[in-house]
């Protein structure tokens, strides 16, 4: 790892004391997006109070936010088209308690035309990239800490409280402060059995689960350019469990590509200048990295996979907004194919959105799973945060491609929840223990 | 304004997942009734010994890291805690505090045992650590946090303002 002096503190004011005698620096992505939104010359440190093109919360926080818009009697959203409400983490309800959530929920988009998006469309990271509701250049922020997933696609979405959640709605607009970048360059070339959960794992382990706190990631390299958009958004899924406020990419022709089709929307990719100004730097070598895996109760609890072989696992999950994508069904559907899930192992498959479902069916990957022992329920959260759908039992030691191991995650504390990345999980309920992939790709 | 009241200390990297499981948010709206599950993961006695007579969460870093659940202050306040002191802040939860009312103060909380007695006045900016007779320096809120603090959150600024007026 190689560690680039750090070229500023948070410096806005030092910059703009200085801003008569020399010039400025250019901009990060952050620095550029909060500048278009918000009509000011934004730099890090700013605050700002900026538009934002699109709101989103989910079954757990969108009824505090509701009940907020209550009590600022705010009667409907700033534009319906721009707020999406997702039945996903509980879904279709377990218990009664969540049926009235996902009823407040339904009466709010009757009220307000705000689009709902109902039990099975799957997990709100996948729906709103994938519905088109933002894209390249935009502002989003979303009642989930994991709606830094679309800064892989170029948009600074950012994870709030249902309270800001709901101040957004109301008005379209929120405030910020500008944060700092710290640029991550993976050089070199993933080497086979190695995926992006390997890559973003292996950061949480250096840098730690407050790595990055009030920063955005900006994600660079020869690495990042060969991934799919689906495998970028793995990593930018986790930038929240380095602490960052966003995970930022490039839009380059592949993501342009993935937007072909989706609505009406226009992007406006953009990119850091060339002599933007970066908190820290940090470059690693992929050809480096093997499988990574995150060890209980922490992400940043990271090991490579040669340290944990062989530890007996009770259930498999394949699924969330982490890797829960075609290309992740995929790899787990070309190592599973023609071979069984171990007898001791429930494996529980859920894709991440109804149209992966549907493409995953098209393509066989899901007869595939389920011939050789899968469990496949309902696109979603599924079992992720332990309301439904596979809660472990006490002892047990889950392998997930998740993106969170914390204790009681899954819903029992005395369970032990290993993340890792689709092949890997594969591999492992295949043998009834955490097993390196690499033995599957030659 | 001062707040008097004895500190309940734990350690770094708290997650709102230990603040309240993400079981618990999804079965109500109701914070009372959550908060008797507040910090269970960690201390299942947290709820009892703050809720008669209050207290100060105090913590050290990264305090509130994971999920974006307001449930995570919320229940803290319907605990009857009284202020969150740490070392540093999670960035959502930071936000969440201020915006539901719940004071978070950044300092140095290696100088507070558990059980310390502690005044805290917000306005003052000074913490009193009673117990061990001293004074901890403590971060200002960055002003656009304290205007939220002292109009009483954001649904109480959004109420008197009828949107931003930061
Ligand atoms: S899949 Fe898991 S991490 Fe992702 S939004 Fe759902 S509960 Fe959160």
């Amino acid at each position: 790892m190689r560690v680039t002096p750090e070229l500023r503190p948070s410096s806005a004011s030092f910059l703009r004391e200085q801003r008569s005698v020399i010039p400025l620096p250019g901009k990060t992505i952050a620095e550029k997006i909060f500048s278009a939104h918000s009509g000011t010359d934004a730099h890090a440190g700013d605050i700002v109070v900026a538009d934002v093109d699109f709101v989103m919360g989910q079954d757990g926080t969108s009824p505090l936010a509701i009940r907020a818009l209550e009590r600022m009697g705010v009667e409907k959203v700033f534009d319906p088209a721009k707020v999406a409400l997702v039945m996903d983490h509980s879904s279709p309800s377990p218990i009664e308690g969540v049926s009235a959530l996902h009823t407040i929920m339904r009466e709010f988009g009757k009220k307000t035309g705000a689009k709902i998006y109902d039990v099975g469309c799957g997990v709100c990271h996948q729906l709103i990239p994938e519905a088109g509701h933002v894209v390249p250049g935009d502002l989003m922020v979303g009642c989930d800490s994991h709606t830094c997933t679309y800064g892989a696609v170029n948009v600074f979405s950012t994870g709030v409280g249902s309270t800001d959640g709901a101040a957004a709605m109301a008005s379209g607009k929120l405030w910020f402060k500008v944060p700092d970048s710290m640029k991550v360059t993976y050089e070199g070339a993933l080497q086979p059995g190695v995926f992006s959960k390997d890559l973003i794992l292996y950061l949480a382990g250096q840098i730690g689960a407050d790595g990055a706190t009030y920063e955005a990631i900006e994600f660079h390299g020869a690495v990042i350019d060969e991934l799919s958009v689906d495998a970028r958004m793995t990593i930018s899924n986790m930038a929240i469990e380095v602490g960052a406020k966003a995970g930022l990419m490039k839009a380059d022709a592949k993501t342009l590509a993935w937007y072909a089709g989706r609505g009406e929307r226009v992007p406006a990719p953009v990119d850091p200048d060339a002599d933007a100004v970066y908190a820290k730097s940090l470059t690693f070598d992929a050809t480096a990295i093997g499988p990574q895996i995150a060890k209980p109760h922490a992400v940043d609890n990271v090991s490579p996979i040669e340290e944990v072989v062989g530890t007996p696992i009770a259930q498999g999950y394949l699924g969330t907004c982490t890797n829960g994508r075609l290309e992740d069904l995929k790899i787990a559907a070309d190592i599973l194919r023609g071979k069984k899930v171990h007898a001791d192992v429930r494996f529980i498959v859920a894709a991440a959105s109804k149209q992966i479902f549907l493409d995953a069916m098209e393509a066989g990957y899901i007869r595939d799973l389920v011939e050789a022992g899968a469990i496949i329920v309902t696109p979603g959260c599924g079992p992720c945060v332990g309301t439904h759908n596979g809660v472990p039992s006490d002892g047990e030691n889950v392998i997930s491609t998740a993106n969170r191991n914390f204790k009681g995650r899954m819903g029992n504390s005395n369970a032990f929840v290993y993340l890792g990345s689709p092949a890997t999980v594969a591999a492992s309920v295949i043998e009834g223990k955490i097993t390196d992939p690499r033995k599957y790709f030659g | 304004m001062e707040i008097t009241a004895k500190a309940f200390k734990y350690g770094d990297d708290i997650n709102t997942d230990y603040i309240i499981s993400g079981k618990y948010k999804f079965k109500s709206t109701d914070m009372e009734a959550m908060a008797v599950h507040a910090m269970e993961e960690l201390d299942p006695e947290y709820f009892n010994k703050v809720k008669p007579n209050g207290g100060f969460l105090v913590a050290g870093t990264n305090f509130g890291m994971g999920s974006s659940r307001e449930q995570a202050p919320l229940v803290l306040i319907h605990s009857n805690t009284k202020a969150v002191l740490a070392m540093t802040f999670a960035r959502i939860f930071y936000r969440n505090a201020i915006n539901t009312g719940l004071p978070v103060v950044e300092c140095d909380t290696d100088l507070i045992g558990d059980g310390d007695e502690l005044v805290l006045d917000l306005t003052g900016g000074v913490l009193r650590n009673v117990t061990q007779g001293i004074d901890i320096a403590i971060k200002p809120l960055p002003p656009v946090m304290a205007q939220l603090l002292a109009d009483g959150g954001l649904v109480e600024h959004f109420k008197k303002h009828g949107g931003f007026a930061l």
